[in-house]
């Protein structure tokens, strides 16, 4: 219990000092605002990265419609922000409740379905919902919604992928999780044990899609406009190369990769086509030589790291 | 009634490209399981061979339809033999991933070599139209070279797969993999041979999107590459003519919603139809029900 307290407590002033550093290096100007944009992006693709992993590393359920989710997050922010004029606080929280309800809507149906059938339903869901706001005049349309105040900064961002990163771990661990990962490893078997796969599956979908709608929220209170163009099926295919690349049911693997790729993707700013290429090599390969992905099913950890003799089994982040 | 009978043509013509697509998902499908994703970014190269074949080398359009079947043949066996088939004992998930790849690979690579920028495609027909019964059906010369080149591939596909050696291992493989393997199939070899045939098809669809539509992109094929999914999977997926009927529906009903409601909702009708079918009849509207075994 000890341990357990002195583990969390190193966490706290990790977590503080990391925010301290970088909070010092851009209110100094430092790290100027390209940094800090792309600091923010990395922030919100780790949110995207990790509530991806949460459906399709450990429940096992392969979902390619996260960007839908995101849009609605992004558009449900947006309008109460710039168009009701309410505080940001309040519009990241409805703007995960919506997409979470939106998770829910879908969820329940197309959960039936099964890998690659489930895949294309999701990126359906995820194109009609583009499609639907395509044709909304209230939210701007093709042309989108701009003027969106920018309340994103590094401080929210980073609180929010703490958050998200902290409930999603606790989800795993507790009783509800491990329900999840017993569906991914068979679901046939899960069901036989009496676990009410229909249940945890859409939860995990739910959740899943919340943090989605959250990264959205701060997605599009980053960048004064968004467009439906924007969340198209690509996005969810960036979002699904960072949780492949780092590790199907690996958090610290999606925070790694979201990191990595966002690096990668400042840096080829100008050359998307290239950066694609990059992206869709990086899929083969890692699926013909580590079909689990860099990190597989475990954790990045510090303390395996300097107690190299002991291994343990644990299921944890510390 | 004319404008329907005018968007009935046009989606049976752009139906006849979809169905020539969707052949080739629901083959490969029907013997590995998979979704070929990369199988829209084939028929991308083919419609660009072909544009290259008439353009530069100023072939014909048989001598160019040839060459992208040939090209899109040898692209779409290269793609299983390195991508696919190391991954074939491999979970469904990590195959799929892979083709997520390879499509990627393919539009992106596609946008770097031949940059983004549409190409107009060479009039190889020079557009005429013929009216029947006082106008009320009018038809282009290019509509008529859709139908009639789509009607042999499909018969020619028929007779392959029904009365030839080959055919029937794919019949075999499709039904039961491991025990068409006890009989003596050689099943990588049919497998590179569906490739072979779905990409080839799919190599014709985009010449003829070409002609018909005059105009090619690298980033041409994610569309009409889902819907000739959706159609494959319409018809029951796995099911040769059910790929067929369901690429001519989709086309109809896709020109039906752009001639009386809003382009802008076409793609997402599509979508919405997949859901539907997908939730109330999964195995297509050719499907018969498989109970699944543990």
């Amino acid at each position: 219990m000890k341990q357990i307290l002195k583990n969390r407590l190193l966490i706290f002033i990790g977590l503080f000092a990391i925010y301290g550093i970088i909070q010092i290096l851009l209110s100094t100007s430092i790290l100027n605002d390209y940094y800090e944009i792309n600091i923010v992006l990395m922030g919100i693709n780790i949110i995207l990265a990790v509530s991806l992993n949460l459906i399709n590393g450990f429940t096992g359920q392969f979902s390619l419609g996260h960007a839908g989710f995101m849009s609605i997050g992004a558009y449900t922010s947006a309008i109460i922000t710039y168009k009701l004029g309410l505080p940001f606080p309040l519009a990241i929280l409805v703007g995960g409740i919506a997409a979470g309800i939106a998770g829910i809507l879908i969820g329940i149906p197309s959960l039936r379905l099964k890998g690659d059938y489930l895949a294309i339903t999701t990126l359906g869901f995820g194109e009609i919902i583009r499609v639907i706001f395509l044709n909304t005049e209230y939210v701007g349309g093709a042309s989108g919604l701009s003027g969106i105040p920018k309340y994103t900064n590094w401080t929210w961002v980073f609180w929010m992928a703490v958050i998200t990163i902290v409930l999603i771990r606790n989800f795993i661990n507790s009783s509800y999780g491990r329900c999840c990962v017993a569906i991914r490893e068979d679901e046939t078997a899960a069901e036989s044990m009496g676990i009410n796969t229909t249940f945890y599956k859409t939860l995990a979908f739910t959740i899943g899609a919340f943090f989605a709608g959250i990264g959205g929220a701060l997605y599009a209170h980053n960048f004064y406009i968004i467009q439906p163009e924007t969340f198209n099926f690509m996005k969810s295919f960036d979002i699904l190369t960072m949780v492949v690349l780092g590790g199907l049911g690996s958090i610290t693997g999606s925070i790694l990769s979201a990191i990595f790729l966002t690096f990668v993707y400042a840096v080829l700013q100008d050359y998307a086509a290239l950066r694609m290429v990059i992206y869709s090599l990086l899929l083969i390969v890692v699926m013909l030589f580590r079909p689990e992905g860099l990190m597989g099913t475990k954790e990045f950890s510090l303390k395996k790291l300097f107690k190299k003799g002991e291994k343990s089994n644990e299921f944890t982040l510390n | 009634m004319k404008t329907f009978i005018e968007q009935l043509i046009n989606g049976l013509s752009l139906g006849s490209i979809y169905a020539l697509i969707a052949l080739g998902y629901t083959m490969v499908y029907g013997i590995m399981k998979l979704i070929n994703f990369a199988h829209g970014d084939i028929y991308m190269v083919g419609a660009f061979t072909g544009f290259f074949a008439s353009t530069y080398f100023h072939l014909g359009f048989i001598p160019s339809l040839l060459l992208a079947m040939l090209v899109s043949l040898i692209l779409g066996v290269t793609i299983e033999r390195v991508a696919y088939r190391p991954l074939r004992d491999k979970s469904k998930i990590s195959i799929l991933i892979t083709a997520i790849g390879v499509s990627l690979l393919l539009e992106n690579g596609g946008i770097i070599l031949l940059s983004p920028q549409v190409r107009t495609y060479p009039q190889i027909f020079k557009q005429h139209m013929y009216s029947f019964f006082n106008g009320i059906i009018t038809i282009s010369n290019q509509q008529i070279v859709i139908f009639v080149v789509s009607i042999i591939m499909m018969v020619g596909l028929q007779i392959i797969i029904y009365k030839t050696k080959i055919g029937k291992a794919m019949r075999a493989v499709s039904t039961d993999a491991d025990a068409a393997k006890l009989m003596g199939v050689n099943v990588d070899r049919t497998v590179s041979f569906t490739f072979a045939i779905g990409s080839a098809l799919a190599a014709v669809a985009g010449v003829l999107v070409g002609i018909y539509y005059n105009s090619i992109d690298p980033l041409m094929g994610i569309m009409p590459g889902l819907k000739a999914f959706i159609a494959a999977v319409l018809g029951g997926i796995g099911i040769i003519p059910g790929a067929m009927v369901g690429g001519l529906l989709m086309g109809v009903i896709e020109a039906l919603v752009s001639g009386y409601g809003s382009s802008l909702y076409r793609d997402g009708v599509s979508f919405a139809i997949l859901i539907i079918i997908l939730l109330i009849k999964p195995t297509g509207l050719f499907g018969k029900n498989v109970r699944e075994k543990v």
